[in-house]
């Protein structure tokens, strides 16, 4: 038990990008657009972070992390302008067009790692983000001051309650004078600059370095804690905490004498199996929001 | 209209490059090299290249095929990456316990594997057709099972260590001399043969059959379906599954054909995920598929060229996003245009543009 204890900072450490991920993705969703493109953006992210934080390092210790995290979150947001342009004002189909910043999201950030560091990486880092007392990360504070303040967006807010109804049902909020297309792009905005921020996270506490598949399905398992979480934020931070925690098992397994017995793959599996199982489960029960996924077209009956 | 978005892709594919100092030239005689064989710099011919183009394209255009397939049934197979693991690890495990007899061992691998691959993906049109579970969120988590089961199930395999399992018996290998020879000993193997069946099976299927009418007729308007006696339930399941097996093929004809050894696999090899893009650009047909595979086949097996010549080689993945992108910008705009002429139409006053 003492050793599943002195893996809190490291499931701290995996829970919160996933975290910072899944209410990017929840928030899309909340307003109608399925954002499955959360795992190219973290790559997007992660490289923003890692190159930043590489060039900057020496001559601005300490605050080059700050900078990176920021640019990490910029980019996000900047790359989900597409899904955004392609969804909402042209109604296009969403999963096509997050899966075309998927596969952009390798390229593009290895053609970059190329150009700037004449390899197929960046440069490692020397000193990524130090951790804070009891070896916690600052990042799961980020992620707990992003939960609460999604939080209370979504609840305690008008626009909160505008975004929500926009996702249940467009042609109704549009009658109540709500601007749906410009709510929808506020939102895949944000999912966009959440999962940049994500992916700034991960590469700053994770690895020294930004590679090819460094993102390795953490985008979508933060898509599957959306739907686990059952798109409210008390469910996805549960989801985010339990998929972040089988994700710290799956590679600490190891040093765990209780659970040795158990093949690291079982809990790298255990997300997405819980994930599809609950979806069986739950199917018939409106949990999902009713238009995601829709394209809404102004004046359509 | 594809054609159109393709050379979009390239076009900006060249700028990139321009614009990052290199010379675009060399990207396009690294991509003729591919295609013909002939090396313009050094003015020397081999049709190895040719050979390894189609060793490249054969993955792609099998999971385009699964990709279309599930598509013209009105399903988007995000999982064809999970199916062709699945193919892929059920024919490792036939190559070292099936037995050793020649031709019968691999027919028997592919079949399994196939067969493996259809109930995965099958399993997902169950899903989707009785628990309205959407498959895009579905065959997304099933990918990843599949990655992790695979990994642990190979590890399994005597003498296999944390990347690759003993080498294949020969019974097994998808080598053909022939094919071989004519391409000085390049991979091309009997997959590529089967992928050519595919096509021919795909078309004819989709075409032809009462069942193709069905799962295109499911594609077009589940309900009128419905009304008009066809089995949605059934018509759903039956194209994730050949979906599925489509994919499967694909896993096995890498597996078999290009490796002589089991891998275990440390990520996604991608082709499920570039298989949506082919079956885009193809506008899920077969003879498009096929095209579209072979498209960006040639990229794929470019890429060492193009890395010798200076050239990144993600500029070729940087082309494939790019034609996802503007193929979802495109019918974003072709949508918008239908919904102005409805609108105007519906007005009673015609314009002419």
């Amino acid at each position: 038990m003492s050793s599943a204890l002195n893996l809190l900072p490291s499931i701290l450490m995996m829970v919160s990008p996933i975290l910072i991920a899944a209410l990017g993705g929840m928030i899309s969703e909340r307003s109608g657009v399925v954002n499955i493109a959360l795992e190219g953006l973290m790559g997007f992210g992660a490289f923003a972070a890692a190159a930043a934080n590489v060039l900057l390092e020496e001559r601005l210790p300490g605050a080059s992390i700050w900078i990176a995290l920021a640019l990490a979150t910029a980019l996000g947001a900047l790359v989900s302008l597409i899904h955004a342009f392609a969804s909402i004002s042209l109604s296009a189909d969403q999963v096509v067009s997050g899966t075309g910043i998927n596969l952009l999201a390798n390229g593009v950030t290895i053609f970059l790692c190329q150009v700037i560091f004449k390899q197929e990486r960046t440069r490692s880092f020397r000193q990524g983000m130090r951790a804070g007392p009891g070896g916690i990360y600052p990042t799961a504070w980020i992620a707990l001051a992003l939960l609460v303040a999604v939080w209370y967006l979504l609840y305690k807010r008008p626009a909160g309650l505008r975004l929500r109804a926009c996702g249940e049902n467009p042609q109704a909020a549009a009658s109540a004078g709500i601007d749906v297309r410009r709510m929808r792009y506020w939102a895949v905005l944000a999912s966009g600059a959440f999962a940049g921020l994500a992916g700034g996270c991960l590469v700053l506490t994770q690895t020294i370095e930004y590679k090819e598949n460094m993102i390795n399905g953490a985008g979508f398992i933060a898509l599957a804690a959306v739907a686990f979480g059952r798109w409210i934020p008390k469910g996805v931070a549960g989801a985010s905490c339990l998929f972040g925690a089988a994700v710290a098992f799956a590679i600490y397994v190891v040093n765990i004498e209780a659970l040795r017995a158990l093949p690291p793959e079982f809990f790298s599996i255990l997300p997405y199996a819980i994930t599809l199982v609950t979806l069986v489960a739950f199917s018939g029960k409106d949990y999902a929001p009713r238009a995601a996924g829709q394209s809404y077209e102004k004046g359509a009956s | 209209m594809s054609v159109l978005v393709v050379i979009l892709g390239f076009l900006v594919g060249t700028a990139l490059v321009a614009a990052v100092g290199r010379d675009p030239a060399n990207m396009y005689r690294a991509i003729i090299q591919v295609v013909s064989g002939f090396d313009l710099t050094r003015g020397t011919w081999n049709a190895r290249y040719i050979g390894e183009w189609l060793v490249a394209s054969t993955p792609l255009v099998l999971c385009g095929l699964s990709m279309a397939f599930a598509a013209r049934a009105g399903l988007f197979n995000i999982g064809a990456e999970g199916q062709y693991i699945v193919g892929l690890t059920v024919a490792q495990f036939v190559a070292f316990y099936g037995p050793p007899v020649p031709i019968l061992h691999w027919v028997l691998a592919v079949l399994l594997g196939m067969l493996a691959a259809a109930a995965w993906g099958g399993l997902v049109g169950f899903l989707k057709a009785r628990y309205a579970v959407s498959e895009v969120v579905a065959t997304i988590m099933m990918n990843y099972i599949a990655l992790y089961l695979s990994r642990y199930l190979t590890m399994l395999i005597p003498g296999t260590n944390t990347y690759k399992t003993p080498s294949f018996p020969a019974t097994v290998r998808l080598g053909n001399a022939w094919l071989e020879g004519l391409t000085n000993r390049s991979r091309l193997n009997t997959g590529f043969y089967l992928m050519l069946a595919s096509v021919l099976f795909f078309w004819f299927l989709m075409e032809k059959t009462r069942t193709g009418f069905a799962l295109r007729a499911t594609g077009f308007n589940k309900d009128a379906a419905r009304c008009s006696g066809i089995d949605v339930t059934r018509s759903t399941v039956l194209s994730m599954a050949i979906s599925g097996a489509f994919a499967g093929l694909a896993g096995c004809a890498v597996c078999l054909g290009s490796f002589g050894y089991g891998r275990v696999l440390a990520g996604l090899d991608n082709y499920g995920f570039n298989g949506i893009a082919v079956a885009l650009v193809g506008n899920s047909s077969a003879p498009g598929t096929f095209l579209a595979g072979l498209l960006f086949g040639m990229l794929q097996s470019a890429q060492p060229l193009m890395q010798s010549r200076q050239i990144p080689k993600e500029v070729t993945y940087i082309i494939s996003g790019l034609v996802v992108v503007f193929i979802s910008l495109r019918s974003g705009f072709g949508l918008i245009l239908e919904a102005r002429a409805k609108q105007l139409a519906r007005k009673g006053k015609p314009r002419d543009e």
